[in-house]
């Protein structure tokens, strides 16, 4: 049963094969034998769990079922959870039961999703392995001594485990997509403003976006037409109606027109990585598109302008964890300073901590124009670069990430190098843009993926660009060496 | 030296919207702490800002009243500092663009003219929670009922050169946010609040001296002591050969003096930057003039017509027209009484107010509506009471007696116009005291009083004073 898809399994539920609470039961166990290894959850709720299948058997048994009624998923634990720790990776949110539930929770709880649990994360989001987590490292179920990517590590894990078919994740830089690339599994960021904000833990609010993880494209469809939707409560929200993502996912490609940045495929990249690409693109050509090459001149500007502009936001978004109402409070304060300042000292991990002094320091009066002015003005450029290159091509392709998944400690204390790891996604971010990371091939053991970035709200697009690609290739298929 | 006084206020005006800024809780007064705070108000992780439109809205009918310009964007930004009574660590407040841009407004002054007083901005901003130190032994409690209520701060130029100028000032914004319906205008409940900017120069230097802000005042008497003892304190220490410290100073109101609060050096840099949870603020023309289709007649406007309708004086139309809700009692009670605006003008500035300023009531509070004072005044109108008579009736309306008419029939007080009774009694008096009357005869003219209140006396006050008067003369004479 775990092995199967969303659409298999949302099928097996209506023909009456198997129960949610069954299939609810199956899941459960294989996290409960696995995940030890993996670290994929912070929190599993058995029991609410088994409590939302039973619902669902009654609402299916009702007649009152939806397409995915009873089917389980798995939250990243940066969405609030009403009556659940959400902990967001972070020490100082280890005690934190959410008091009210993220829309995107909200919807798929309405949807009859069953909620396994609460995946594993980068502190805040902050980080492209999942190793600044409070709560240990996610291990890469292709290989266990690899990271499985980051900040979403821990849904992606999860589903490349079989653990649970969907997940959710966000991504503000590149964390859906890099480790969909580094597990092998189907990831896609929406556009800016697609899905909503409300409940989702800020890190840097101009650039987050919730997204999904599922192991084929046509999962993916199933549950962001689940999360999409213009929502009051978030004043970012694009009131935008939202299309039948999977109406359109097996239109043909003939005469599709796909750019393949220059930039993209240059210096940096393994050289392995590269050829399993231009592999997938191959793939791509004899589906009947085109490949021309396009330019993005600024896209080596991105990671210096999101290094700052992120870190700024996020000075800001975690001023509140301050010890005063809630989350972790230091020892015997002996003063409001000593309280705000051992708090958020023991409260936060370093890469977080890095950051919020990056982000203080680029809005500090007298560096304000030369930072976060100017990485405006760059991020400005690239989404005119993007704009201009959609004026030629359907969709833009290459690389999620420039390297496989590296080993656990590998990268951890270089925090620049592990930068560079979304050097292809976080452009996407700065601009709004959707993008999509689909497994394409294996370089030594460790998957690859393709990264697919579409025009503003061509989520349907890139769904249909990718289905096809897994129509005729079985990366997506393959089951790691776990359990 | 000759000495100038340099003052620019920042006034915090609370808009009477029902639910905060950024959220659907609730703005009322008084409520037991931390009631009414919602999870955005709490800053929770995830939560997100909603804008209020009715702040907005409010906003704008402010910047149409001054005749500013009303930015058609504007930007919120995040202005961060930690402060326990801060949920979120940042006040979400405009800071490049704000909503009402320059504008400016008229203030009379003491030699009768008047002073354009011009408004550099007034943006939207949330207000931050309370600390309570009072209350708990050793701890500090934290009230996030008032965290998110919705604020509009008016920054003036630095125009005004004296704390009665000053004081004008406040007063007039304070009549006119009161007049457009937008704030409550209660200065206890901190619901009108100001910081003032002051420094001083040597008369005739253009370049300003280093100013003091002196912090939150919350009474019109505040700002006038405070402002006082800051310039009184800045030209002391720089005729002692002193320099002023541009620094943060707070009112002590038992003390009657300011005193340093922060220093420059030591003051928060607050990283403004957008706030990105919130797209910038576009108002389109519809909305701005549906705003300014709401905006009711304006305190100048209204004082203006008080003159040339009422044929009232420039000061008494001012001080009418100094509330809307007086300048309604007032217009209603002329309208009932039909014409007569002085009469009416007169009593409302006198025994009226004299009653609701002895019992510390508003005019929306008067136990005497329009409509009674004015049966009342048609009384004297008609000459059925004297002026004095009338003063009797109207603490008899102020006490809930009922209308003018039934407690002039219930206590007998109508007044006497019937020639020959009130000569009936001048003949009483006059003949029950001889001596008088032959003093009074030999030129002791002051006796005229005298007989006068005799008469009165025995008329238990209702005989028409005029009538009295004139027909006693005669008598005496004869």
């Amino acid at each position: 049963m775990h092995t199967q898809t969303i659409a298999e399994l949302a099928a097996g539920l209506r023909a009456g094969d198997f129960s949610s609470e069954e299939l609810t039961r199956t899941l459960l166990d294989r996290i409960g034998r696995l995940d030890p290894q993996l670290n994929a959850f912070i929190t599993v709720t058995a029991e609410p769990a088994l409590e939302q299948a039973r619902a669902a058997d009654r609402r299916r048994a009702a007649g009152e079922s939806g397409a995915l009624t009873g089917v389980p998923i798995a939250h990243k634990d940066i969405f609030c959870t009403l009556g659940v720790r959400t902990s967001c990776g972070s020490r100082i949110l280890d005690n934190f039961i959410a008091p009210y539930d993220a829309t995107v929770v909200e919807k798929c709880q309405a949807a009859g999703l069953v909620m396994l649990g609460k995946t594993n994360m980068d502190e805040f989001a902050m980080g492209s392995s999942t190793e600044t987590s409070y709560y240990g490292p996610t291990r890469n179920p292709w290989d266990l001594n690899a990271v499985p990517g980051g900040s979403s590590g821990g849904s992606a894990a999860a589903v490349a485990a079989r653990l649970v078919p969907g997940a959710t994740g966000t991504d503000t830089g590149g964390s859906i997509r890099q480790p969909a690339s580094l597990c092998g599994v189907t990831g896609l960021k929406p556009t800016y403003g697609r899905v909503s904000r409300w409940g989702m833990i800020a890190y840097a609010s101009s650039l987050d976006q919730g997204g999904a993880f599922g192991r084929t494209a046509e999962d993916v469809a199933l549950l962001l037409q689940v999360m999409a939707g213009f929502d009051p409560r978030d004043s970012t929200s694009a009131d935008q109606p939202v299309p039948d993502y999977s109406a359109t996912l097996n239109d043909p490609l003939a005469g599709l027109k796909i750019g393949l940045p220059r930039e993209y495929f240059g210096e940096g990249l393994d050289a392995q990585v590269a050829e399993v690409i231009e592999e997938s693109l191959a793939e791509y050509r004899r589906l009947g598109a085109e490949l021309v090459e396009i330019s993005l001149p600024n896209a080596g500007l991105a990671i210096p302008s999101y290094y700052v502009i992120a870190p700024a936001e996020c000075s800001s978004n975690l001023a509140r964890f301050d010890g005063v109402r809630y989350g972790y409070r230091c020892e015997n304060p002996q003063d409001l300073l000593d309280l705000y300042t051992r708090s958020r000292g023991e409260g936060f991990g370093a890469e977080v901590k890095r950051r919020i002094m990056i982000g203080t320091y680029a809005l500090s009066a007298g560096y304000y124009d030369a930072y976060y002015l100017k990485a405006q003005q760059i991020r400005r450029l690239i989404g005119q670069d993007f704009r201009a290159a959609l004026a030629q091509v359907d969709v833009i392709m290459g690389p999620t990430s420039p390297t496989v998944a590296f080993d656990l400690g590998e990268k951890v204390d270089d925090p620049v190098t592990m930068y560079l790891s979304d050097i292809y996604t976080i452009a996407v971010n700065l601009a709004g843009l959707p993008g999509m990371s689909i497994p394409v091939g294996f370089v030594d053991g460790r998957p690859v993926g393709l990264q697919s970035i579409g025009n503003y709200f061509a989520e349907a697009k890139l769904l249909n660009v990718a289905q096809r690609y897994q129509q005729v290739t079985d990366w997506h298929r393959r089951l790691p060496p776990v359990g | 030296m000759e000495w100038e006084t340099v003052i620019g206020l920042e006034i915090h005006a609370q808009l009477s919207t029902n639910s905060k800024i950024f959220s659907g809780a609730a703005t009322a007064y008084g409520a037991a702490p931390n009631t009414q705070a919602c999870a955005i108000d709490l800053g929770l992780p995830g939560v997100l800002p909603v804008l209020n439109r009715e702040a907005v809205r409010m906003a704008v009918m402010f910047g149409l009243a001054i005749e500013a310009g009303v930015a058609r964007r504007s930007v919120f930004a995040r202005k961060n500092y930690f402060y326990p009574d801060l949920p979120k660590g940042y006040q979400i407040s405009q800071y490049e663009l704000p909503v009402v841009q320059r504008g400016q407004i008229s203030i009379d002054l003491e030699d009768g003219d008047s002073k354009v007083i011009g408004i550099t901005r007034a943006h939207l901003e949330e207000d931050a929670g309370k600390s309570l130190h009072e209350d708990f032994h050793g701890l500090s409690g934290i009230d996030l009922n008032r965290a998110g209520t919705p604020l509009l701060e008016i920054v003036s130029e630095p125009d005004l050169r004296s704390s009665r100028e000053a004081v004008a000032y406040m007063k007039k914004l304070h009549t006119l946010v009161r007049y457009l319906g937008i704030c409550d205008g209660n200065m206890q409940e901190g619901s009108f609040r100001c910081d003032a900017n002051v420094s001083v120069r040597p008369k005739g230097q253009a370049a300003f001296g280093t100013r003091a802000e002196i912090k939150n005042l919350n009474s019109f008497r505040f700002v006038e002591r405070a402002i006082e003892f800051e310039v009184q304190r800045q030209i002391e220490l720089l005729e002692d050969g002193g320099t002023v410290v541009q620094e943060t100073r707070l009112y002590d109101p038992d003390k009657g003096e300011t005193r340093a609060m922060r220093s420059k050096e030591e003051a928060n840099d607050y990283r403004y930057f957008p706030d990105p949870d919130l797209l910038p603020l576009v108002l389109d023309e519809a909305f701005i003039e549906s705003a300014r289709t709401a905006l009711p007649e304006l305190p100048d406007a209204r004082k203006q017509r008080f003159i040339d309708q009422y044929g009232l004086g420039a000061y008494d139309a001012g001080v009418l027209t100094a509330s809307r809700e007086l300048a309604d009692y007032y217009e209603a009670l002329v309208e009932a009484l039909g014409g007569e605006p002085k009469l009416a003008a007169n009593w409302v500035m006198g025994d009226l107010a004299a009653a609701l300023n002895k019992a510390g009531l508003e005019i929306a509070q008067s136990p005497v509506g329009a409509d009674r004072l004015a049966g009342l005044l048609e009384r004297i109108q008609d000459r059925t009471i004297s002026g004095k008579i009338a003063k009797e009736v109207f603490e008899a309306l102020w006490n809930g007696e009922g209308e003018a008419d039934a407690i002039i029939a219930r206590r007998g007080l109508r007044q006497i116009t019937d020639t020959t009774a009130i000569e009936q009694a001048i003949d009483a008096v006059l003949r029950a005291n001889p001596e008088q009357l032959a003093q009074y005869r030999a030129g002791k003219d002051k006796l005229l009083g005298f007989f006068v209140g005799q008469v009165m006396k025995l008329t238990q006050g209702k005989a028409n004073p005029q009538q009295l008067n004139d027909l006693l003369a005669k008598k005496l004479k004869a």
